[in-house]
């Protein structure tokens, strides 16, 4: 069920504002593709153009293209919201529905698209996706307390939860171990390596050690300098751009010698 | 001269302990100045025959100078500077405090003998003195209110929902927002003109509607709840919405779904807020649907009778009945004020029982 996607020439705009810059890459299927780069090189504006989450913000464009399953996602017959059911998002700060109970923000994918389905068989996915997410054992006695009540790191993992409920084809996750401590993040990581086998994950983060651990491929964002937009510079096997990265640049940033 | 700085290293005096302790006057210090105020201000006005009011003035001249001047003996300066501050916010709270409370002492006290079940029960047909009720006002007030309500209600809200997230700053939302802001100073008595100006239109001259006053409440009552919406949708943060988009649901269905029951809290409170506010109001009523002694529940027929109409009228009307029209006049504002503060209790009520639960 897991997809490629294929991104030739793809430029982002915020207004006039060129924020990154003529990127090419294939984010290969089943396997966790990795973003590194300082603060402000687009990674999260080039990942939220994945699954058309960039238009949100007023005045933001792409030109280029995103080629998901052979359908190309800036093409004007493409529906965004189906879009956005086949590729689910994780954002950087936790954020549960706060009117809903957990039970309910895990289902808030079906039940807000009106979808219809059996008591059993509502049970059946809030308990597969919060197995899923390792924290059915932590909140299978309190499922009809409200989801804002967890702790940070139990509030991402619903959040994660809640992604995967809608069986996307692809999860992208923005950032998503940043406001957490390091035994929430390793738990996200294992279920990170979990998830390799059903889903096409792209992860943006700061955590070198974390790009290296989880990622099959690393891309590396930078900018030519201040003002100027974001760009691609390296994009290869994670044990490549760890070990033996093609551009200087990239071994730089990577050894901490970056600036 | 030498560079070396030659007076001895020991003379210099260690640096003593953090000094975290400071002089303090008692807690009840606030207390008992007031008290000490009060009471030399009372002795002055016996001895020298002042009037209430002087003394209450020299009672508080009295705390705003003497509790700072006895915390900067003490405490010193910015403790006094404090002290001085919050003497006068609580000041002016008691001030503000002061209408309010002698309002509704006044209410209390001139209409709470003539509350009965019959004055609650029983219309004024045919009753010239003593006897007869507000039922037909009381009962008007609530079909008016609430046509209203449910005129502008929709309105608001949907107004709302458009301009923070459909019109996000475009040329049309300013505008909106403008004539919104116009539309707040509107007086009521011009609200009043323009349903009647309306309805002279549609109906012919000389026109008597519930509906017109309910038009006109409207109109006073849509800006209030625009803006009350808007601020609550604003609070709903964006991510929110991502989160709903980012789970493929579509737009309308974030904002039914998602963004409006977050709000609900806000919205509820800010449209009770609105309906207490035009419940009193008597201008637009006087012009569009008169009164009359007769229970008309109907207000798609004639004249009906409204609270604050039948006060404005049992006053001004005079004559040799005076005094009972008076009594009842107090008890129909008693009843007009109980309304109005039980719905300023329900939308607390109503408020934090919407509210997002965080519970533990």
């Amino acid at each position: 069920m897991a997809t490629s996607i294929d991104i030739s020439d793809l430029n982002i705009y915020y207004g006039d504002f060129l924020a990154v810059e003529g990127v090419d890459m294939t984010i290969r299927a089943r396997s966790v593709t990795a973003f590194i780069g300082p603060s402000g090189c687009g990674k999260s504006t080039f990942l939220r153009s994945l699954n058309r989450m960039h238009e949100v913000i007023p005045g933001a464009r792409v030109e280029g293209k995103v080629v998901v399953d052979g359908q190309s996602l800036y093409d004007p017959s493409i529906d965004p919201v189906a879009v956005r059911r086949q590729i689910g998002m994780v954002f950087q700060r936790p954020n549960p529905f706060p009117t809903m109970s957990i039970y309910d923000n895990v289902l808030a994918g079906n039940r807000l698209n009106a979808k219809r389905m059996k008591k059993s068989e509502a049970d059946d996915i809030v308990e597969r996706s919060l197995r899923g997410a390792n924290l059915w054992t932590e909140v299978k006695d309190r499922l009809g307390k409200p989801g804002m009540g967890l702790s940070g790191g139990q509030q991402q993992r619903l959040c994660i939860a809640r992604a995967i409920a809608v069986e996307p084809q692809v999860l992208l996750m923005d950032e998503p171990c940043s406001a957490l401590d390091p035994i929430s993040t390793a738990a996200i990581e294992d279920l990170i390596h979990e998830l390799k086998s059903d889903y096409t994950i792209v992860i943006v983060t700061h955590n070198m050690q974390q790009a290296a651990r989880v990622s099959d491929d690393t891309g590396f964002f930078n900018l030519k300098a201040a003002g100027q937009p974001g760009h691609l510079v390296e994009f290869n096997a994670t044990s490549k751009v760890f070990s033996n990265p093609d551009d200087p640049s990239t071994e730089a940033y990577i050894s901490g010698r970056f600036g | 001269m030498s560079l070396i700085d030659e007076r001895p290293v020991a003379a210099t005096p260690a640096p003593a302990a953090m000094a975290l302790v400071a002089p303090q006057i008692p807690a009840y210090a606030p207390l008992l100045a007031a008290v000490l105020a009060t009471g030399l201000a009372a002795l002055a006005g016996l001895l020298l025959g002042w009037s209430l009011v002087a003394v209450v003035l020299t009672a508080w001249a009295l705390l705003v100078v003497g509790l700072p001047a006895w915390s900067a003996a003490i405490e010193g300066e910015r403790r006094a500077k404090d002290r001085l501050v919050t003497t006068v916010v609580w000041s002016t709270f008691a001030l503000a405090m002061v209408p309010l409370a002698s309002l509704v002492w006044e209410v209390v006290a001139n209409g709470h003998a003539v509350i009965s079940a019959e004055f609650l029960t029983y219309d004024m047909r045919g009753v010239l003195g003593a006897g007869g009720g507000i039922y037909h006002a009381l009962m008007g007030t609530l079909v008016i209110t609430a046509l209203a309500t449910a005129i502008s209600v929709p309105i608001g809200v949907l107004a709302a929902i458009y301009l923070i997230e459909y019109g996000k700053g475009n040329r049309l939302a300013r505008t909106i927002t403008f004539l919104v802001d116009v539309m707040t100073g509107i007086p009521s008595i011009v609200a009043g003109l323009f349903a009647f100006a309306v309805f002279t239109l549609i109906f012919g001259p000389g026109v008597r509607l519930g509906i017109g006053g309910a038009v006109a409440l409207s109109v006073l009552m849509i800006p209030i709840v625009v803006r009350a919406t808007e601020e609550m949708l604003k609070l709903v943060p964006e991510e929110l919405r991502e989160a709903a988009y980012a789970l493929g649901v579509p737009k309308w269905r974030t904002i039914v779904k998602v963004v409006l029951p977050t709000a609900l809290g806000g919205i509820v409170t800010g449209v009770t807020l609105a309906i207490a506010r035009v419940a009193g109001e008597t201008a637009p009523l006087l012009i569009i649907v008169g009164t009359t002694t007769t229970l008309n529940l109907n207000p798609f027929d004639g004249r009906m009778a409204t609270l604050p109409v039948f006060i404005f009228s049992s006053v001004t009307t005079g004559g040799k009945y005076d005094a009972e029209q008076t009594a009842r006049a107090w008890g129909a504002a008693l009843v007009l004020v109980a309304i109005v503060m039980t719905l300023n209790l329900l939308a607390r009520a109503v408020g934090r029982a919407f509210s997002p639960r965080t519970g533990r």
